[in-house]
C-alpha cells in the first residue's frame, strides 16, 4: 500500500509529526533503524501512543527515490508515500586526539544513551569533555547512574552571548541551574577552557590527559587525571544521507528548510537536528509544523515558538564553535581516522604532495573511505586541509547487504 | 535477564539490551582487533554511526553490537 505520508526517524520530530498527521486522519508509516521508537533523546522513555501509524523498526534506510507517485524509500522492506519526512536526527560531532580510538573513550551522546537506553554504567570513573551545554546533562545523568565524575571540561568559555540567550528563555536557563547545582553538590568541578588532549593507556583507557587552552584551543598546562571512561562531544552533525540523495538544498551541515519544513525539494519535508541542531524541544515544533503545512495553516503560536528556539539554538552555536587549536593535540602517529587507520602523518604526507582539499586527500590517504564514510572524521579532516566540513554525498545512506540488494532488485522486476 | 556467549563465555544482557551494551557493562570493552594496526575496537559512538562496534553475531559478519538487541542462546564473536 502507499502512504500519503512516510517518516523517516522515530526521534521527538518524527513521532510528533506522526502521530499528529494520523490524528488528521492521514496515512502514515513511520520508519526507524532502531529496535525502539524515541530517538536519542526519549530512548526508553514513555512515548506518545501512535494510534493510526504503521511503525516500521529496524528499518534501516539506505536510499530513497522519486517515483511517479511519490517516493520510494528502501530499507529491508520498500515503503512507498507520496510526502516523505526526513527526521533523521544527528550524531555527535568529534575531533581526534591521540588514544581516542581505546576503547573507553566514548562520545558524550553515546555515554549518554548507554545510560538512559541501554540502563548500564559506562564507566566507574569518568571525565566528561568537549563544549556545549549538552556536556552538563551527561554529566548529571552519569551521576545518576554511580559514575564518580571527576571533571567536566568546556573547551570554550562561553560568554555574554550565551548568558544573553539563557536569559529570554527562563525554562533553559532554570534547566542549565538545576545542573550546575547537581554537580556543585557532588563537588564535580566545571572548568572552561579545559579540554581532553589525550588518552592513554595499553587495551582500554586508565587515564588522560587535560590541559588549559588558550581562546583558540591551543593547549598550555597539562596533568593527568586517572579514570577508566572519557566522554567527548563537540557538538552535534545532522544526518542528510537521504536529503542529500534527493538534491535537497543544505546550507552549511544542515538541510534548508521554509518556516513549514518544506525544503528545496517538492514533497520533501525535515524536522529536528536534521535542519539544524536546536534541540528536542524544537524538533516536537518542527514535527508538528511539518504536518500542518500538509493539512492547512499552522498555528502562529507554533511559527512563533519555532522562532524562539531557534534563535536560541544560533546563539549556542556561536557561543561553542569548534576552534582549530585543537590540531595542535595531535602528533603525527595520532590516528584521525578511525576506520582506514589513517595518522596526520599520513595526512600531512598526502597534502605534501599536493591533496590540498577533501577529496584529494581522501583519494590519495583514504581517510573517510571505510565504514563510517567519514561520519567520524570528515569534520576534522576538512578543517586540516584548511576547508569547511561540508557534508558528503553517499550513495548508500547505511552499508547494506548484497542480499539487501539483490532482493530489492527482484522487487523491482516483479 | 537472559544469556548470551561471548567467544564461548556467558554474558548476562538484560530484555531489550544490546549486545554492545551488555558486553561493556560485563568488562569486555574490546571485541575485535583493526586491520592494520590490530588495535582494540569496542564502543565509540553507541548510536551505530561509527562501526568501531563491529563483530559476528551467529555466524553473521560485520554487525554492530551498539545496534544488535541481544538474544537468548545468540553465539557472538570476532
Ligand atoms: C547519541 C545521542 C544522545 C543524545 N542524548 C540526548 C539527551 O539525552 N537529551 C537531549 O536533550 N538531547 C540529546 N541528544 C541530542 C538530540 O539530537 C536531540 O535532542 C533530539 O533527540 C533530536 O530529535 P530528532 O527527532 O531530530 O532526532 P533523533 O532523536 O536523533 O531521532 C532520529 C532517528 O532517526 C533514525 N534514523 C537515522 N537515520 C536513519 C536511517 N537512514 N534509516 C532509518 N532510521 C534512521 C535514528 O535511529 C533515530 O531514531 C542526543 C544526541 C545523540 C546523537
Ligand atoms: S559504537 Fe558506533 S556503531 Fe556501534
Amino acid at each position: 500500500m502507499s502512504y500519503d505520508l512516510a517518516v523517516v526517524g522515530a526521534g521527538p520530530a518524527g513521532l510528533t509529526a506522526a502521530r499528529v498527521a494520523a490524528k488528521r486522519g492521514l496515512r502514515v508509516a513511520l520508519i526507524d533503524a532502531y529496535a525502539r521508537t524515541g530517538g536519542q533523546f526519549l530512548r526508553g522513555a514513555a512515548q506518545p501512543r501512535l494510534t493510526g501509524v504503521d511503525v516500521k523498526l529496524g528499518q534501516r534506510v539506505w536510499a530513497v527515490e522519486r517515483s511517479s507517485g511519490g517516493f520510494e524509500i528502501h530499507a529491508s522492506t520498500t515503503t512507498t508515500a507520496a510526502i516523505l519526512l526526513v527526521a533523521t536526527g544527528a550524531h555527535d560531532k568529534v575531533i581526534p586526539f591521540p588514544g581516542w580510538d581505546l576503547p573507553g573513550v566514548l562520545t558524550a551522546g553515546g555515554a549518554q544513551a548507554l545510560v538512559k537506553g541501554e540502563r548500564i554504567r559506562p564507566g566507574a570513573e569518568m571525565v566528561v569533555a568537549g563544549t556545549g551545554p549538552f556536556l552538563l546533562p551527561v554529566a548529571v545523568t552519569l551521576l545518576e547512574a554511580g559514575v564518580r565524575v571527576k571533571e567536566v571540561l568546556e573547551a570554550n568559555r562561553p560568554a555574554p552571548r550565551m548568558a544573553a540567550a539563557l536569559a529570554r528563555i527562563p525554562s533553559k536557563a532554570a534547566e542549565a541551574l538545576g545542573y550546575a547545582r547537581r554537580l556543585a553538590e557532588a563537588r564535580v568541578p566545571y572548568r572552561t577552557g579545559h579540554a581532553v588532549v589525550a588518552a592513554h593507556g595499553e587495551d582500554s583507557v586508565e587515564g588522560v590527559t587535560v590541559a588549559r587552552l588558550t581562546p583558540g584551543w591551543r593547549p598550555y598546562a597539562w596533568r593527568t587525571v586517572d579514570c577508566d571512561t572519557v566522554a567527548v562531544g563537540y557538538g552535534f552533525t545532522p544526518q542528510v544521507d537521504l536529503p542529500l540523495q534527493l538534491g535537497c538544498a543544505l546550507t552549511g551541515d544542515h538541510v534548508v528548510t521554509d518556516d513549514r519544513q518544506r525544503t528545496s525539494v517538492e514533497g520533501v519535508l525535515a524536522a529536528g537536528e536534521v535542519t539544524g541542531v536546536a534541540g528536542a524541544p524544537s524538533a516536537v515544533v518542527e514535527g508538528a509544523l511539518a504536518v500542518h503545512s500538509l493539512v492547512g495553516e499552522p498555528p502562529p503560536r507554533l511559527l512563533a515558538e519555532k522562532a524562539r528556539l531557534r534563535r536560541f539554538a544560533r546563539a549556542l552555536d556561536l557561543s561553542y564553535p569548534v576552534r582549530d587549536g585543537w590540531r595542535d593535540w595531535l602528533t603525527p602517529d595520532t590516528v584521525v581516522c578511525r576506520c582506514e587507520e589513517v595518522t596526520l602523518r599520513a595526512i600531512d604526507e598526502a597534502r605534501d604532495l599536493g591533496a590540498h582539499d577533501p577529496r584529494t586527500l581522501k583519494l590519495l590517504a583514504r581517510p573517510g573511505m571505510g565504514w563510517c564514510q567519514g561520519r567520524m572524521c570528515g569534520h576534522a579532516v576538512a578543517r586540516l586541509t584548511g576547508h569547511e566540513p561540508a557534508p558528503q554525498k553517499r550513495p548508500f545512506a547505511q552499508p547494506i547487504t548484497l542480499a539487501d540488494l539483490t532482493l530489492h532488485d527482484r522487487e523491482d522486476n516483479a | 535477564m537472559i544469556e548470551f556467549r561471548f567467544e564461548g563465555r556467558a554474558i548476562a544482557a538484560e530484555e531489550g539490551q544490546s549486545i554492545g551494551a551488555a558486553l561493556h557493562a560485563a568488562g569486555i570493552r574490546s571485541w575485535r582487533t583493526t586491520r592494520f594496526g590490530g588495535r582494540p575496537r569496542g564502543l565509540f559512538c553507541a548510536i551505530g554511526a561509527c562501526f568501531d562496534c563491529l563483530l559476528t553475531v551467529n555466524g553473521a559478519p560485520d554487525q554492530r553490537a551498539c545496534q544488535t538487541v541481544a538474544r537468548a542462546g545468540d553465539e557472538v564473536g570476532p
